[in-house]
């Protein structure tokens, strides 16, 4: 299969830039004053240098930066991510634990966003330059806008605290024990308003994008074509615009998976969601290193798995890339 | 016989702030089953607004103001928009110029021409499947399962427009509109294409409404022709009557502004060469990963060539043949895999990129799309000095040069100080020569600098390259696809084929006795040979 052959080759040229990401985030982290031995010792209200310098040694710390990152390369290599010493827990433990919070996060969003935009988009392509359009427009400029942790506040002052009827934050309600349908409907309920607070922001981008690309489609030839066969208008724009339309949607996607893992740790923080994002900036405030570096990784490969099936997604839309010509 | 359409009087209106009021006035029509009506005009005569009026495709705020469109006696015009619909397609069918963009890039042809059955009839899917396979066979497409299942890019332009003319008469439509079906196709292909059209409309008996510009093209199919000028029909009569004795002053004027295909009588040539070209090459090597599945395209294959001293060298061929990348080679905007190119005696092949940028003093380059080729964001006097201030003349003077440039062409020298969008195509063409002049070269690389032009510019801008060359004693390279062009501009001729010459000789010697039988094929391919050359014979006795 061709499609294969060429996203896979794509799947291999993006080794070494992992490689190259988490060599520079290690290189950097390394000019943040302190380490997690001073995070420790913080804690737990300060300690005499004697055991800094024991903690150290047990840690590994105590070696030279480029002794350090080849411990760390040759462990990732054997797909081990280390050990936390902030969780008391291995990295990758501690990891899973946060991922699927951030995935359900991400995907709501990015679903919500997707799908939206593409029907805002549709809608407002259809009835260019009328109210319309313009309501859509103006509403989509405003999304962006805003920034998404002031809508995110916002939206817990009307929903949560004024009208009470979704929880201010949290995964699932831990107070009671449930599971099966009520739990995943608690979940729901949840991430409702952290999905739209992080969707939106991509909704309106989305549907600027489809709004273009929609325009620009319905004045290409084949739409003349398609209606100078009889087509009605909604079968020319679901027959013959849409698909076409899509194409640089999907580009999109896969650009936006990487951000949209930035957004998030802004709105985990917000809804206190046990999620990647946070766990993230935890582990900078707390230099965990490994713990970070976990992170990166696996966001990491989080995109490169995305690109990956949008490669094979656009390949499945568009017959000209199989050939190659 | 009774016609199946009928314009009567209609005027098409276009929105407040075009440069005119109308795009059709009081346009009056008539076409009969059987018949070929070719609509001639210009850019901008409104012929392809006709043909969008009569399908009611018109853009937005464009509306038809006035009159009736009768088909098969019914007004058009009047009808509501799903009545229209259904007669879109069924009743008259349409094809366009460009058949790359005018199929769906992502459905599979098929799928395509399946899509006119099931908008206009209740067949089941396998019939549909049975007829679209009928329907490609009929239109002579080689291989009908594969073509089906094929997407756009798949098929050569000429499939990819029998493709078109399968969908438009799939339904067997009482009236097809075919809008410069040729325009964007090689001559060879063109040539198929028109008897296919004409075969398919004799055996069918539908009326056929053909828009062109080219008066070879009407003078191949056209049983009666309408002439178009400035939204205005100014003259309609049979084909024989509007090609052999031209009533208006304007078709008088098109018709005389079409090359004849005879060459004029040769003009004595140099025998010092200006340019030779010895075993230029240029190979792409596209896909292939680590040397395996390469394919490898000879663009120009070992071609041998002299430009003598003053005299145009024309280089003929079809799409795809390398005579543009040829171009691009001596002038080095491609560097060439192998051979010489000697310009003055010094291989420009062989310069570093800083010699060649020095060297391009003395051959210069005129680009085909007239649109495409000047920068819009620069005024068309600092486009034309340009050259000159990097070949380290102060700007004022070069400004003052550009001016005087200007007025060579044939421009306002005031007119330096407006952007190239002021200007009409024909007018960017000559901005594009006092460019390429300005730097006062030996050699004029012109690469199709007439094709995107009307015919009667054309001809005002072929007559100001003759006269520059005279004046100004510069050697030319003529790259054309249109042999009528090539007749009466050059003096030697080099056919390609494949990135090969595969003939080459004085014009006269070439087009007189073609040897190799592609040349012969080529020629044979001209649409309306019969029209130039009784007009030919017609000037000659003039002459004598």
């Amino acid at each position: 299969m061709r499609v294969l052959a060429l996203a896979g080759r794509r799947l291999a040229a993006s080794i070494p830039t992992l490689f190259l990401i988490l060599i520079g985030v290690f290189l950097l982290l390394q000019l943040a004053p302190g380490d997690t031995v001073d995070a420790m010792m913080a804690q737990m209200g300060g300690g005499d240098a004697a055991t800094a310098k024991q903690l150290r040694e047990f840690y590994g710390l105590d070696l030279s930066v480029g002794a350090q990152l080849a411990n760390y390369l040759w462990r990732l290599v054997r797909f081990d991510l280390g050990f936390s010493a902030i969780y008391g827990k291995p990295v990758a433990t501690v990891i899973l634990e946060r991922l699927p919070a951030t995935i359900l996060l991400m995907t709501a969003s990015l679903s919500f966003a997707f799908f939206f935009g593409i029907v805002f988009g549709v809608l407002a392509a259809r009835r260019v330059n009328r109210w319309q359009d313009t309501l859509i427009s103006t509403l989509g400029l405003i999304f962006y806008a805003m920034p998404t942790f002031w809508f995110g506040l916002m939206a817990i002052v009307v929903f949560a605290i004024r009208l009470q009827w979704l929880p201010a934050g949290g995964f699932e309600d831990i107070t009671v024990s449930r599971s099966g349908l009520s739990r995943t409907l608690d979940i729901a309920r949840h991430l409702l308003l952290p999905t739209l607070t992080l969707g939106l922001f991509y909704l309106a981008i989305y549907l600027r994008i489809m709004r273009g690309s929609m325009l620009e489609v319905l004045n290409l030839d084949f739409v003349r074509t398609a209606r100078a066969k009889g087509l009605d208008e909604t079968r020319v724009v679901v027959k013959h615009v849409l698909r076409n339309a899509l194409l640089p949607m999907v580009t999109l996607i896969g650009l936006q998976a990487g951000t949209m893992l930035g957004g998030s740790v802004v709105v985990e923080s917000v809804f206190s969601l046990p999620g990647l994002g946070r766990l993230a900036y935890e582990s900078v405030v707390q230099r965990d290193l490994n713990t970070l570096l976990g992170i990166v990784f696996m966001s990491a490969l989080l995109v490169i798995i995305v690109n990956f099936i949008v490669d094979l997604l656009y390949a499945r839309l568009d017959p000209r890339i199989t050939t190659g010509s | 016989m009774k016609p199946i359409l009928t314009l009567e009087s209609v005027s098409v209106s276009l929105p407040e702030g075009a440069d005119r009021p109308h795009a059709m006035e009081e346009v009056s029509l008539s076409v009969a089953a059987g018949e070929i009506l070719c609509v001639v005009g210009e850019s901008g005569s409104g012929k392809s607004m006709t043909a969008n009026a009569i399908m009611r495709l018109l853009p937005q705020g464009v509306t038809i103001a006035a009159g009736r469109i009768l088909f098969e006696g019914r007004d058009l015009a009047g009808i509501s928009e799903a009545e229209m619909r259904k007669v879109r397609g069924a009743g008259i069918a349409m094809i366009f110029q460009e058949p790359m963009t005018a199929l769906n890039p992502l459905r599979s042809i098929g799928d395509q021409i399946g899509e006119m059955f099931e908008t206009h009839t209740r067949l089941s899917r396998a019939e549909i499947g049975a007829r679209v396979l009928a329907l490609l066979a009929e239109v002579n497409i080689p291989e009908p399962e594969k073509a089906a299942k094929a997407y756009p890019h798949e098929l050569s332009g000429g499939q990819r427009q029998r493709a078109m003319i399968a969908m438009a008469l799939a339904l067997d439509p009482r009236l097809l509109i075919a809008d410069e079906p040729t325009t964007a196709l090689d001559v060879t292909t063109q040539a198929q294409i028109l008897t296919l059209i004409r075969d398919l409309q004799r055996r069918k008996g539908t009326a056929v409404l053909f828009i062109t510009h080219d008066f070879g093209v009407v003078a191949e199919i056209a049983d009666r022709v309408a002439v178009m000028s400035q939204g205005r029909v100014v003259e309609t009569g049979s084909a024989d009557a509007v090609l052999n004795a031209p009533q208006h002053a304007y078709t008088r004027q098109l018709i005389a502004a079409v090359p004849p295909l005879k060459a004029p009588p040769p003009r004595p040539l140099a025998s010092e060469p200006i340019l030779t070209m010895a075993h230029v090459s240029k190979t792409y090597r596209t896909g292939g990963f680590l040397g395996r599945g390469q394919r490898v395209t000879h663009a120009v294959k070992d071609v041998s060539l002299v430009l003598p001293r003053g005299a145009t060298l024309g280089i003929v061929g079809e799409s795809g043949s390398g005579k543009s990348t040829l171009a691009r080679c001596l002038v080095r905007l491609i560097d060439p895999d192998g051979g010489e190119i000697r310009l003055n005696g010094r291989d420009l092949a062989g310069l570093t990129r800083a010699e060649m940028r020095a060297e391009t003093r003395n051959i210069q380059m005129v680009f085909q799309d007239p649109f495409a080729s000047l920068n819009p964001r620069r005024k068309a006097g600092e486009l034309v000095a340009q050259g000159l201030i990097v070949h380290g003349m102060a700007r004022s003077q070069a400004l003052a040069r550009a001016a005087e440039l200007f007025a060579l062409v044939g421009l306002d020298p005031a007119a330096t100080d407006r952007y190239p969008h002021e200007f009409s195509g024909g007018q960017r063409q000559r901005i594009g020569l006092a460019r390429a002049l300005a730097l006062e070269p030996d050699v004029l690389v012109a690469d199709e600098p007439v094709s995107a032009l009307d015919v009667s510019v054309q001809a005002q801008v072929l007559a100001l390259l003759a006269e520059l060359r005279q004046r100004l004693g510069i050697s030319i390279v003529f790259i054309t696809h249109d042999l009528r062009v090539a007749a009466q501009v050059c003096d030697l001729v080099a056919v390609m084929k494949n990135g090969e010459v595969v003939e080459t000789g004085p014009i006269g010697q070439v087009f007189g006795q073609p040897q190799h039988p592609y040349t012969k094929a080529l020629l044979a391919s001209i649409p309306g040979q019969g029209f130039g050359l009784s007009r030919d014979l017609a000037a000659a006795a003039g002459q004598a």
